[in-house]
C-alpha cells in the first residue's frame, strides 16, 4: 500500500470540491440579495465581461498573429532580439501595466498635463483612458504574448512551407497567408486566444484599478463590502460556467493540434524584408514593445526613485517582500511535492481512472482566483465550525478557529490553481524516464532507492526546478486569492499594490511592482534558455 | 531540337559567401522526367527551389518554355510559373479532406469543373475510396499520392518532386517510384525530382544529373552514369566498385594486376602513364577454370547473388558479384576472370 497512489484522487477532489460548493449555491434558494443582484448589476456585469473578453481577444489576436508572423518568417535587423523581447510583457502583471497606464495617461497624468500646457487646450478630444477601451488596450498589451508564442510555434513549423505550397498551387503570397497559413495555424491561434480569454475572465487586479466592473470585482465587493458570501458565490457560479465554456473550447483546439503537428523545417530560409517594409515592421515591433514593456518599466523606475526621496518606509517594503517570498516558497514546495507524487502515481498505475484524476487536478488553473477564494473559504469555514463544535462537545475544549486565520486556506487555493503550472515541466521530465531506462538500471544492478537517487532525481531535477520557479513567481504575482484569504497582517507585495493603487498612490506601488517584474523575468529567462525560439 | 521545357544556364545561388549551386546548367525536354541526384548538401534541393521560384538566383538564367523566369534581374513569383510541387513532407492540409486537398489549387475553376477534375485525379492515384478521409487517416504511401494528385490537379507545365520517397519505408520506395513514374507519364507531364537515392533515380527518371558541391558532374542516362562515369566522383557515387592501378601499354590496352584490358575503341590516355581503372562487381566473373585466383575476405548474401570481396595476390581488393549458387566460404580461393568491353580509367591523382 503506497500513499502516493491516492494523491491524484485527493488532488482531483480538491479541485472539484470548490467547484461543487460554488455551483451548488445556484441551487440554493435565492434570497433578496440575489434578486437585487439580478435586477441591478447582473446585466451590466455580463455585458461588461462580454465586451471585455471580445475586445481583448480581438486585440491579442491582431497583435499576437502579426508579431508572430513577422518574426517567424521574415528577416529584418534585430529580428533575433525582438523575437525574445516580445515575451517581456509576460513579466509584468497586467495590473501593474494598468496602473502605470492610468498614472501616465489619466487627466492629471504627465502626458495630458504636458499636452495641455503645450497646446493650450482643454484636451476634450483626448480619449478617456478609464473607459472600456483603456482596459482592453492594457490587457491586450499584457496578454498578447500567449497568442504570439503559440502562433509563432505554428508559423515556425509550417508557415514558410504552407506559403510555398500555396504559391506552388497558384496563389500569391497574400492569398496564401489568408487561405492557407492562417487556417493551418488556426488550432494554435485559437488555443492562445482561449488562454487569453481565461486570463481575462480570471483577472481581478486590472479591472479593479480601472474600476471596470466584471464578475471578479463584483465577487470581491459582494464579499467585502456587502458581507454576503452567498451573493459572492452566486456570482462566482456564473463566472465558473463561462470559464468552463472556454476550457472545453480550448481542449478541443488542443486535440486538433496533434494531427497538424509537423517537424520544424530546418532549411526554410527567411524572407528578407527590404526598404519601407523593413522600417514598417521594425517600427511596429518597437512600438508594441515600448508601450507594453519599456515605457511602463521606465515610469515605474522613475516613480520608485521619487518615492525614495519622500522618506519611503523601507522596513514595511521589506516586510511585504518577506511575506511574498515566504508564501511563494511554501506554496511552490507544497505544490511540487504534490505534483511529483501525482506524476509517480500515474507512472506506476497508468490506468485511465488515475489519468483522468490527474487531468481533473490540472484544470484548476482555469478557475479565477476570486472564485477559488470563495470556493475554498466556504467549505473550510464550515469545517472549522464543525471541528470546534466537536472539540467542545467531546473534550469540552474551546478551540476557537483552527483553520481560519492560518495560511492553510491560501495554500490550498494556491495548490488548486497552480498545480497545472508545475505539472507540465515535471511530467515532461518524467516522460524522459521511460520504462526501459528503469530496466537498463536494474539490469546493471541498480534498483530501489539507489535507482531513484542516481537515475530519477538527476533526470527530474531540471523539471522540478523549472516547476518550482514558475509556481514561485506566479504566486508572487497572484492578487485575488491573496487579497481575499490572507490572514490578518499577511500583506504581500501584490496586496500592497492593490491597496496603494486603489487610492491612486502610484509612487507607493512602484517599488513593489518593480520587484514583481524582476521576479517575472526569471521564468522568461528559463524559457529562453530551454527553447530555441 | 525544340526549345527545352526547362533550361538552366550557369545558375548560381549562395547563402552568405558559400555558394550552394554554382554554374549549374541543364536542359529538360517536354515529357521527360529528370532527376537531380547527389549526396546531402550538394545543392540539389536549392536548385529545385530556384526552379520553383522559392529562391532567387544570383547569376545565370532559368527558362521555362523559353521564357526567362529567374535571373539576376528577372524574378517571376512561383504562383505565376505554372509549376506543381510535391514536398518532401507532403505538406498536406490537415484541416481538409483528401478531395479538398486535391481541389485546393483549382480555385479558378467552377465548382462542377473542379469536382470533375478532382474525381479524375482520385482515379489516377487510386484513392477514390479515400476521398473523404483526412490526411492523418492515410498511410504514408497514400499521403504521398494525395500530394502528387494535388500538385497535378492544376495541370502544371512542370512538376517538381523534392525527395518524394524519403519518408517512406525502403521496401516501398522502388515500387512506389515506378507507380509515380507511370502516373506522371500518363498525364504527359514534364517532371524533375531531387533525391539522394540512386535506385529511386534509376527507377523513375529518363535523365539524371549527378551533383556534387553545387556543381553538375554529369547529366546522362542511368546506363551511362554507371558504365561511363564522366569523373571520379560519379564513378564513386554511382554503384559499387574499386579502383585498381593500371599502366597504359597500348592505344587500346591497359594492364592491371588481373591482366590486360582491351578497349573496343582507342582511349585517350597517355602511353606509359599510370591510371586508376574502375572495376565494377559485375566486371569480375567467377570462373573455376581460370588460372587467376583470389582469396575471399568478406561475403554479403544478396538473394540472387553474393557480393564477394576478394584479395588478389598483390594485396589489392576487388568486388565480384557471383550467382548465389556459388556459395564459397571466407578464406577460400576462387578462380576469376575479367569481362570488360569499355574501360573506365582516370589519371592518377
Amino acid at each position: 500500500m503506497i500513499i502516493w497512489r491516492w494523491v491524484p484522487f485527493v488532488a482531483a477532489a480538491l479541485v472539484l470540491a470548490p467547484i461543487g460548493v460554488i455551483l451548488s449555491s445556484v441551487l440554493a434558494p435565492a434570497d433578496e440579495i440575489w434578486q437585487h443582484l439580478f435586477e441591478t448589476t447582473l446585466i451590466p456585469l455580463l455585458l461588461n465581461t462580454f465586451w471585455l473578453v471580445l475586445g481583448v481577444i480581438a486585440g491579442t489576436a491582431l497583435l499576437g498573429i502579426s508579431l508572430a508572423w513577422f518574426t517567424a518568417v521574415y528577416e529584418f535587423p534585430g529580428r533575433r532580439f525582438f523575437s525574445w523581447a516580445l515575451l517581456l510583457p509576460m513579466a509584468t502583471p497586467a495590473y501593474v501595466t494598468a496602473f502605470v497606464a492610468l498614472g501616465l495617461f489619466d487627466f492629471t497624468g504627465p502626458i495630458q498635463t504636458a499636452l495641455r500646457a503645450w497646446l493650450d487646450s482643454d484636451l476634450s478630444w483626448f480619449p478617456d483612458i478609464r473607459g472600456r477601451m483603456g482596459v482592453i488596450i492594457v490587457m491586450t498589451l499584457a496578454f498578447y504574448p500567449y497568442v504570439y508564442l503559440l502562433a509563432r510555434n505554428a508559423f515556425l513549423s509550417q508557415g514558410k512551407r504552407s506559403l510555398e505550397v500555396a504559391q506552388s498551387l497558384g496563389f500569391s503570397r497574400r492569398q496564401g497567408f489568408f487561405k492557407v497559413v492562417l487556417p493551418m495555424a488556426r488550432p494554435w491561434i485559437a488555443g492562445g486566444v482561449m488562454l487569453v480569454s481565461m486570463e481575462t475572465l480570471a483577472d481581478f487586479g486590472t479591472v479593479a484599478v480601472f474600476n471596470y466592473n466584471t464578475f471578479t470585482t463584483a465577487i470581491y465587493k459582494a464579499w467585502f463590502s456587502m458581507f454576503s458570501l452567498h451573493a459572492a458565490s452566486q456570482l462566482a457560479s456564473l463566472l465558473i460556467i463561462i470559464v468552463f465554456i472556454a476550457i472545453v473550447l480550448e481542449q478541443q483546439f488542443r486535440a486538433r493540434m496533434r494531427y497538424a503537428e509537423t517537424k520544424r523545417s530546418a532549411q526554410a530560409q527567411r524572407i528578407q524584408l527590404t526598404g519601407w517594409h523593413n522600417w514598417m515592421v521594425i517600427g511596429f515591433v518597437v512600438s508594441v514593445l515600448f508601450f507594453a514593456f519599456f515605457l511602463p518599466v521606465a515610469q515605474l523606475c522613475y516613480w520608485a526613485m521619487q518615492s525614495f526621496t519622500q522618506d519611503y518606509d523601507v522596513g514595511r517594503y521589506l516586510e511585504f517582500l518577506w511575506h511574498s517570498l515566504t508564501l511563494s516558497g511554501l506554496a511552490s514546495l507544497l505544490i511540487c511535492l504534490v505534483v511529483i507524487a501525482m506524476v509517480y502515481a500515474v507512472r506506476r498505475y497508468p490506468d485511465p481512472v488515475t489519468r483522468y484524476a490527474v487531468r481533473t487536478a490540472t484544470i484548476g488553473y482555469a478557475l479565477p482566483g476570486a472564485v477559488l477564494a470563495i470556493g475554498v473559504y466556504v467549505p473550510l469555514v464550515w469545517l472549522d465550525g464543525q471541528l470546534s463544535e466537536l472539540a467542545l462537545h467531546w473534550f469540552q475544549i474551546e478551540t476557537g478557529q483552527l483553520i481560519q486565520g492560518t495560511l492553510a486556506i491560501m495554500l490550498i487555493a494556491y495548490l488548486i490553481r497552480f498545480m497545472a503550472v508545475s505539472h507540465y515541466p515535471i511530467d515532461s521530465a518524467m516522460q524522459r524516464i521511460t520504462h526501459s531506462v528503469d530496466e537498463a538500471a536494474m539490469s546493471l544492478g541498480v534498483h530501489g532507492w539507489a535507482m531513484i537517487k542516481t537515475v530519477h532525481i538527476p533526470i527530474l531535477k531540471p523539471g522540478i526546478f523549472t516547476a518550482a520557479t514558475l509556481v514561485f513567481v506566479d504566486v508572487m504575482k497572484e492578487m485575488p486569492i491573496t487579497l481575499m484569504t490572507r490572514p490578518f497582517g499577511w500583506d504581500t507585495l501584490a496586496v500592497r499594490i492593490y491597496e496603494m493603487t486603489s487610492e491612486g498612490q502610484w509612487e507607493q506601488a512602484a517599488l513593489p511592482a518593480v520587484t514583481l517584474i524582476l521576479a517575472g523575468l526569471i521564468p522568461i529567462y528559463l524559457f529562453m534558455r530551454q527553447t530555441e525560439i | 531540337m525544340s526549345t527545352p521545357l526547362l533550361q538552366l544556364n550557369s545558375v548560381r545561388q549562395a547563402y552568405g559567401k558559400q555558394a550552394v549551386i554554382d554554374d549549374l546548367t541543364l536542359a529538360l525536354q517536354k515529357g521527360k522526367i529528370g532527376c537531380l541526384l547527389g549526396p546531402s548538401g550538394c545543392g540539389k534541393t536549392t536548385a529545385l527551389r530556384c526552379i520553383a521560384g522559392f529562391e532567387p538566383v544570383l547569376a545565370g538564367e532559368i527558362f521555362l518554355n523559353g521564357v526567362c523566369v529567374s535571373s539576376a534581374d528577372v524574378f517571376v513569383p512561383p504562383e505565376r510559373r505554372r509549376i506543381g510541387m510535391v514536398f518532401q513532407d507532403y505538406a498536406l492540409f490537415p484541416h481538409l479532406d483528401v478531395a479538398a486537398n486535391i481541389g485546393f489549387g483549382l480555385h479558378r475553376l467552377t465548382a462542377a469543373e473542379r469536382a470533375r477534375r478532382v474525381d479524375e485525379l482520385l482515379h489516377v492515384v487510386h484513392l477514390t475510396e479515400a476521398s473523404e478521409k483526412y490526411p492523418h487517416e492515410l498511410s504514408g504511401g497514400q499521403q504521398q499520392r494525395v500530394a502528387l494528385a494535388r500538385a497535378l490537379a492544376p495541370k502544371p507545365e512542370l512538376l517538381l518532386l523534392d525527395e518524394p520517397f524519403s519518408n517512406l519505408d525502403i521496401s516501398l520506395r522502388e515500387r512506389l517510384s515506378l507507380e509515380v513514374r507511370e502516373i506522371i507519364k500518363s498525364q504527359g507531364i514534364t517532371a524533375i525530382l531531387v533525391t539522394h537515392d540512386q535506385a529511386e533515380a534509376f527507377a523513375i527518371a529518363d535523365e539524371i544529373g549527378v551533383m556534387h558541391r553545387g556543381e553538375m558532374q554529369q547529366l546522362d542516362t542511368a546506363f551511362n552514369l554507371y558504365h561511363r562515369p564522366a569523373n571520379r566522383f560519379v564513378a564513386d557515387f554511382i554503384g559499387q566498385g574499386v579502383f585498381l592501378p593500371g599502366k597504359v601499354i597500348g592505344a587500346q590496352q591497359i594492364e592491371v594486376e588481373l591482366g590486360i584490358l582491351e578497349n573496343a575503341v582507342p582511349h585517350s590516355y597517355e602511353m606509359g602513364s599510370t591510371v586508376d581503372v574502375l572495376l565494377r562487381p559485375d566486371d569480375i566473373v567467377h570462373d573455376d577454370t581460370s588460372s587467376l585466383q583470389a582469396t575471399i575476405v568478406c561475403k554479403a548474401f544478396r538473394g540472387a547473388e553474393i557480393l564477394y570481396t576478394l584479395r588478389l595476390a598483390g594485396g589489392a581488393r576487388v568486388l565480384a558479384l557471383v550467382s548465389s549458387r556459388h556459395n564459397h566460404t571466407i578464406g577460400e580461393k576462387i578462380g576469376i576472370k575479367l569481362e570488360i568491353d569499355h574501360i573506365v580509367a582516370f589519371q592518377q591523382l
